[in-house]
């Protein structure tokens, strides 16, 4: 009994590092592999274009630890990002039209909360169905074609730098992680959220109150899908109704490779980050060596499996 | 004498390190009920588990019907005859009595199942449990725990099993449910079927048993026939000391009415009133179904109240969530702790503290939080050696006290206890009731559901008795007979 457990937390903790170790032997191999691999600007370009997919996966990290799933983060990333556009189309300030589209992303994820836990319908079901909602109102509100932005201090966002060198979205990045990780481990908040995935019931017996929980916990999973829209609308320069498309199961990747259980109730964001980097490194090294487009995706199936192999537990 | 039909000698087994059997030996006879006892983690299960071919031993032999027999898969143990009856029962729910029976190994006709044959072979296997009332075809989640129990029972007979082995089989019973089961067992007694009976009801052992024989920490203790054997002696042997008591006695000091229940009514509850006193122990008795653990779920906020007040230090609080109850001063320990008492993927400073986290504006005081686990662990006496572990690890008496730890840390003034030592060994027993009565000394109120008279009868102060959802009586626990009880407890007069 005593053993079995024992291997069990072994395991637990090979799987944990199991990313860590993916991470840096990828990086080996691609270093070996490739001499462009190894140089500032290609590795801060990777770090660039995973800030967006980790935003969103920190959030959905909070979810599935608390038992639950988000498959409408990439919609409210495409509807925010063109509402925020749309304002500052429609002659509106940064700030405001910012903070609308951020507020509209804690709104629709507080939805997607309410209809869990009030309406008490599957969060899979859930979010499919606000998904698809909110991807046709996108698609009315920008009539299908791109909304440009035109003001420069909002271009800055995504595209901007720090000491010339290291772009904004990974500064954000990284604020982000460290906020959500004291978030998950150093409030009460936290706490509930893994006692929700760990034992319902027992934490309502406990006197935690799930239905405000769950609002927080995809509220704030809709606020960072906000923010990633905020942040690539600024990048691109434009807010396309298709943005973010497929961006839901990236993130789910993310957090699965990361360690965190499907399951709920197990997990650390730390991981999710490392899953976030291993995603994007894996489709760097890959362009780099020239592997076709098809076969990346062959690839990363396959890694995606592997973790979710490793995640089985009797 | 016949040959034992089963007997396993100088059995070892470790895993890693951890020695878990050492040297133990088993005898069982055809035709006898033989309890294996042991308190938690002695080892009783490891060695069911080697008899059932789930592990195999390090060394030592096993025979069967006097020959060497090598059972190194459960598929093995099947051939030899030996089956086990688990306490989480397994059959799947939404298949019906005969899919379940015949499950694995189906009659086929052409290779398309032979429904006929196999409801006429499921008939019969149930008339051998005394089922035979039921219909093969009736789904599995429409029976009742016992009779669920009662198709297993009759799956193992169908493959001929000769050995049965049940882990705590009536865990999960009524009382009627419990006397079928005992009459089927002597029945199958009676035809030579060898009996394994673990559990740790020192009454039923008592009642049904042939022989006892008792594990401690892996070492085999030894056999007594039940005959001319004392409840003490089995104690000591259980645990290597004489117990100084069964039941930890108490000075009673009642305070003032703590908590008065005015004609509370919803869903099976109906109409029950009482008083609560600061310092009581209330037990409250009935049979399974009676509405005890509804009632307490009302009182909890767990269900809604329909009608009647509920009164807490001259306040009316009618809990409308578990929230609000504990913020009233409610305590309530469930009855199955891993589905509803604990996080088990959780250490045990995050579920002792998971009521109310240490904290300040929402920050975890970390520090705060561990002192106040190591008191709450030095004060219930809970062993672990690392407060950071998963409770999953602990064994069902210190995961009983981690709940209780829950609560305790919240100083409640109300404390409901559903059934606070089911599954837990007579060592902690003992432990847990010494911290029940430390916190009626405290002036806690008491509330204590059990379905264990002679722990209801020795711990309360007074005994709320319920049937069909009513309060049938409130008796002084002083000089009160299990007889008094369970004839209110049945709905007599």
């Amino acid at each position: 009994m005593t053993l079995q457990l024992n291997w069990s937390r072994a395991g637990t903790l090979l799987q944990r590092l199991g990313s860590v170790i993916g991470l840096a032997l990828l990086f080996i191999v691609l270093s070996i592999m490739s001499p462009d691999f190894l140089t500032t600007g290609n590795l801060l370009t990777v770090l660039r274009q995973v800030s967006i997919n980790a935003l969103i996966a920190f959030g959905m990290t909070f979810v599935i630890l608390a038992g639950g799933i988000d498959l409408s983060v990439g919609a409210i990333l495409a509807l925010t990002g063109a509402v925020t556009a749309g304002l500052m189309a429609a002659g509106h300030g940064l700030v405001l039209s910012a903070g609308a589209g951020l507020l509209l992303g804690l709104v629709l994820g507080m939805v997607n909360g309410a209809l869990v836990s009030w309406g008490k319908v599957a969060p899979f079901i859930a979010t499919l169905g606000t998904m698809t909602l909110l991807r046709g109102v996108t698609l009315s509100y920008t009539q299908g074609s791109p909304i440009p932005v035109t003001n420069s201090g909002f271009a800055l966002l995504g595209g901007g730098y720090v000491a010339n060198l290291i772009p904004l979205p990974v500064i954000w990045m990284f604020v982000a992680f460290v906020l959500c990780g004291f978030l998950l481990r150093g409030t009460v908040f936290g706490r509930h959220v893994v006692a929700i995935g760990g034992n319902e019931e027992a934490a309502r017996l406990s006197g935690v109150r799930l239905s405000p929980m769950k609002l927080a916990i995809y509220g704030l999973s809709g606020l960072l899908s906000a923010f990633a829209g905020i942040v690539l609308t600024s990048r691109l320069y434009s807010a396309q109704a298709t943005a973010g498309a497929g961006y839901e199961l990236d993130a789910i990747a993310a957090v699965v490779l990361g360690g965190t259980s499907l399951s709920g109730g197990r997990g650390w964001l730390f991981g999710t980050l490392v899953g976030a980097l291993l995603i994007g490194f894996l489709n760097n090294g890959l362009n780099l060596l020239g592997v076709s487009s098809f076969y990346q995706q062959v690839v990363k199936g396959i890694v995606i499996l592997i973790a979710v192999l490793l995640d089985r537990r009797q | 004498m016949n040959a034992p039909l089963v007997r396993m000698q100088d059995i070892h087994k470790a895993f890693g390190p951890v020695k878990v059997l050492e040297g133990v030996a088993f005898e069982l006879l055809p035709g006898e009920v033989h309890a294996l006892m042991g308190e938690n983690g002695a080892g009783k299960s490891t060695l069911m588990k080697i008899l059932t071919g789930i592990y195999a031993p390090d060394s030592g032999t096993i025979e069967v019907d006097g020959k060497p027999a090598s059972i190194t898969t459960p598929a093995d143990a099947e051939k030899y005859g030996i089956a086990i009856i688990h306490q989480e029962l397994n059959l799947i729910p939404a298949l019906s009595i005969a899919d379940n029976l015949f499950l694995g190994r189906e009659i086929q006709r052409f290779g398309l199942l032979d429904h006929r044959a196999m409801t006429k072979r499921a008939m019969e296997w149930l008339a051998r449990v005394g089922m035979e009332r039921l219909d093969p075809g009736t789904l599995i989640e429409r029976l009742s725990v016992g009779q669920q129990q009662m198709v297993e029972i009759a799956r193992a007979l169908g493959q001929n099993a000769r050995v049965l082995i049940m882990d705590e089989p009536t865990a999960a019973l009524t009382e009627h449910e419990t006397n079928t089961l005992f009459k089927l067992i002597r029945d199958l007694r009676a035809q030579g079927t060898g009996i394994v009976y673990v559990s740790h009801r020192m009454e039923e052992i008592f009642a049904l048993c042939d022989r006892i024989s008792v594990l401690r920490d892996g070492h085999f203790v030894g056999t007594r026939p039940v005959p001319g054997l004392a409840f003490d002696e089995v104690v000591k042997m259980m645990v290597g000391r004489t117990l100084d008591a069964r039941f930890p006695t108490r000075t009673p000091n009642i305070r003032e009415v703590r908590l008065k229940v005015e004609h509370v009514t919803g869903g099976m509850v109906k109409d029950v009133s009482f008083d609560l006193h600061s310092g009581e122990v209330l037990g409250v008795a009935g049979l399974l179904g009676a509405g005890r653990t509804e009632l307490a779920r009302l009182l909890f906020g767990l269900d809604k109240l329909s009608e009647g007040t509920v009164t807490l230090d001259g306040k009316v609080v009618t809990p409308k969530s578990p929230n609000e109850a504990i913020h009233s001063g409610f305590g309530f320990v469930t009855e199955d702790r891993k589905a509803q008492g604990l996080v088990l993927d959780m250490s045990l400073r995050e579920n002792v503290s998971l009521p109310r986290v240490p904290a300040r504006a929402g920050l975890v005081d970390r520090p705060g939080e561990k002192k106040q686990t190591r008191g709450l662990i030095d004060a219930l006496k809970i062993r672990t050696r690392d407060m950071e572990l998963d409770v999953r690890a602990l064994s069902g008496g210190n995961q009983q006290k981690v709940v209780l730890a829950k609560w305790l840390a919240l100083k409640p003034r109300v404390l409901i206890l559903d059934e606070p030592t089911r599954g837990v060994d007579v060592g902690g027993k003992a432990e847990i009731y010494h911290i029940i009565n430390q916190l009626a000394e405290q002036g806690v109120a008491i509330l204590m559901i059990s379905s264990e008279l002679p722990e209801v009868l020795a711990m309360s102060d007074r005994i709320l008795v319920m049937h069909e959802g009513r309060a049938t009586a409130l008796l002084e626990a002083h000089g009160v007979t299990q007889e008094a009880v369970m004839t209110a407890a049945t709905g007599g007069k």
